[in-house]
């Protein structure tokens, strides 16, 4: 039987995520060339823009205005709109590695004993095997994992595809809300955003980073003035994290987000396995760090050895100069 | 107020050695074991609640019999007992059979709160917290930040990391809960507490003593790792070591070149 692909949209200020766009081109990718389907499912409270913003990829959405998104966590009712789907013969449920995707997959995972492929950074069939490619072991290794199944729970992480539209818009389905979540769903009390959180790091074409080596709180101000003069955002590593400087939103690496710029910049960032598994996809990474021994070495087009603080500066007044004060 | 953690042996990232064997599968003799991070965060937010408000914190692990090794540890740190599910038939479990196995074990133990890990540092799943609550039926309150029980009202409270910050999430209790670094760093174990674990208590279950089916395809299980390679190596990279000025000069020349200025 052709495998019929599902694909979880999340919806961010009323928009369909990258990370979705770039999942909905690999399902229709996969359905394709198997000779099967793939539909789109998007769950919220004004679920239209995303639901049309989906079908831009896939053949057919299903859009399910449900007011209980609004107040309460999201990924029990995407569950239980999920499984509803399964009727339809779905074989395989692709979300994002996103805390709400991750969640939707362990939900689905739990409630329908369906093996899981974790983190796939690319997808093939091999027969009637869906393969999947996974960066595993802190980045030490990729392996290529099957589910020797007929269905399974695919996790996708950013960049496994580039985002391009099937040019014929899909078919837009709006249903009503199942009702019962697939476990009791918590209450949302409030939503809290932290300063800077109006900029996405993931969606950034420059991202300056700053890690332990910028010292303290006060040292994310050189590196948020280079994010200002490149047009990029500021980022930081776990270390600066965990210390209190920046807030977790900031952290790329493993337990962070996973960025793709044009181009990474970091300052006083060592290059950790853990870091690197979150922007190994940059285009062109630049690191400044005093240590000539640093790993960050080894994944640098161009590793400058120095002080942050006297070359950060010094780069600042450069590209100043450069544009003409 | 009684807290169960879920908390997995995972190599030791420190020791920077993880590596699969020739079965594909991971080599738990190349690295020492530690508790996972996220399951440790989850130990010791617990640690602190029961601290304040009184009660009992448990572990519970899926692992081989010398799991107990790696269970010590978070003894060490305070827990009280421990739940281990040691059983020949689970060697290269996949993720809906321990998830399977956890849920069934955790129903065996009264909590309030059944905290787990976001994810690990070596399958890096992030599948089975979820999973479990689903199982079991129970609210679940993911990435959380902040956790705050409600004794009176039955009630807890979590902040859940978002993409922009947090949100304030409220559940009835039990809940199922998944922990992140966010949490706060966990204790170092004191020399009375590594003593104290050697008399603690930990219970080995098997399969059977679960009861259930929960092993369905008869320990065969359909994921597998079909091959493995090293990562892709980045062409070599240029290093500049010139004076500060000169050396900003350079960088500045490179993203000219690159239309990033
Ligand atoms: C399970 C797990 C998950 C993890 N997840 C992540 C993750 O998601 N993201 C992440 O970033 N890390 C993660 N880590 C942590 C990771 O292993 C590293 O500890 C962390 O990335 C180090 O941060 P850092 O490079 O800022 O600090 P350090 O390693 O301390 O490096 C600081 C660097 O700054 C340089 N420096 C200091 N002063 C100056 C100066 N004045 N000028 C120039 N250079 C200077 C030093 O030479 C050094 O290289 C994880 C670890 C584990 C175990
Ligand atoms: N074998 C296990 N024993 C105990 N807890 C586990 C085990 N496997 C997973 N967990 C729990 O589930 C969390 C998420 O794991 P994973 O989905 O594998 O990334 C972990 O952080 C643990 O809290």
């Amino acid at each position: 039987m052709p495998p019929t692909l599902l694909v979880i949209g999340e919806v961010a200020d009323g928009h369909l995520t990258k990370l979705s766009a770039e999942i909905a081109t690999l399902a229709a990718g996969l359905a394709g060339s198997s000779g099967g389907t793939a539909l789109g499912l998007i769950v919220d409270a004004a679920p239209d823009g995303a639901a049309a913003e989906l079908a831009a990829y896939l053949p057919r959405v299903v859009s399910v205005a449900s007011a209980a998104a609004a107040d309460e966590v999201w990924a029990p009712h995407a569950a239980a709109e999920a499984r509803r789907l399964l009727d339809e013969g779905v074989t395989h449920v692709l979300a994002g590695v996103t805390n709400d995707g991750r969640d939707v997959a362990g939900l689905l995972c739990g409630a329908l004993g369906w093996g899981v492929l974790a983190n796939a950074a690319g997808a093939t069939w091999e027969g009637e095997r869906l393969v999947v490619e996974a960066v595993v072991l802190a980045g030490k290794a990729i392996t290529r994992s099957t589910v020797d199944a007929p269905s399974a729970i695919v996790t996708v992480t950013p960049g496994a595809a580039d985002a391009v539209g099937s040019g014929a818009p899909g078919r837009v389905e709006s249903r009503e809300p199942a009702g019962s979540p697939v476990v009791p769903a918590a209450r949302v009390l409030e939503r809290v955003a932290e300063a800077g959180a109006e900029a996405s790091l993931e969606e950034a074409n420059v991202v300056v980073v700053g890690g332990r080596g910028v010292g303290g709180p006060e040292g994310f101000e050189l590196v948020d003035e280079l994010a200002g003069l490149l047009g990029g955002v500021t980022g930081a590593s776990r270390a600066a994290v965990d210390a209190g400087w920046i807030p977790y939103a900031r952290q790329i690496g493993q337990t962070g987000k996973v960025v793709r710029p044009a181009l990474y910049l970091s300052l006083g960032v060592s290059g950790a396995m853990q870091h690197r598994a979150g922007m190994q996809g940059s285009q062109n990474v630049i690191a400044i760090n005093r240590d000539p021994d640093a790993p960050v070495a080894e994944i640098a087009d161009l590793f400058v050895v120095g002080d942050l603080f006297a070359v950060g500066p010094a780069l600042s007044a450069e590209i100043r100069a450069r544009r003409g004060g | 107020m009684r807290i169960l953690v879920m908390t997995k042996p995972v190599p030791d990232p420190a020791a920077n050695a993880e590596r699969l064997g020739p079965d594909l599968r991971l080599d738990r003799a190349a690295s020492p074991s530690v508790v996972n991070g996220n399951d440790e965060y989850g130990l010791e937010a617990a640690l602190q609640l029961v601290e304040r408000l009184g009660g009992e914190v448990a572990i519970l692990t899926m692992a081989p019999a010398a799991g107990v090794e790696t269970m010590r540890k978070a003894l060490a740190m305070g827990a009280m007992r421990g739940v281990l599910v040691a059983d020949d038939a689970l060697a290269g479990a996949d993720i809906p059979t321990t998830i399977r196995v956890l849920a069934a074990a955790a129903a065996t133990q009264e909590f309030d709160l059944l905290l787990g890990g976001l994810d690990t540092s070596d399958g890096a799943g992030g599948a089975v917290t979820a999973g479990v609550a689903a199982r079991l039926g129970l609210p679940l309150l993911s990435a959380a930040a902040l956790i705050e029980p409600d004794e009176a009202g039955r009630t807890v409270r979590v902040r859940r990391l978002s993409a922009k910050g947090y949100d304030v999430l409220q559940a009835p209790m039990p809940a199922v809960i998944s922990c992140t670094q966010v949490l706060g760093t966990p204790r170092y174990p004191s020399l009375k507490g590594i003593m104290a674990a050697r008399s603690r208590q930990i219970t080995t279950l098997s399969v059977a003593d679960l009861g259930g089916d929960l092993l369905p395809g008869g320990g065969q299980w359909p994921s597998r790792v079909l091959g493995v390679q090293p990562p892709p190596s980045r062409a070599a990279g240029r290093t500049i070591t010139a004076a500060p000025a000169d050396a900003a000069r350079e960088i500045a020349d490179f993203l000219a070149e690159r239309r990033l200025i």
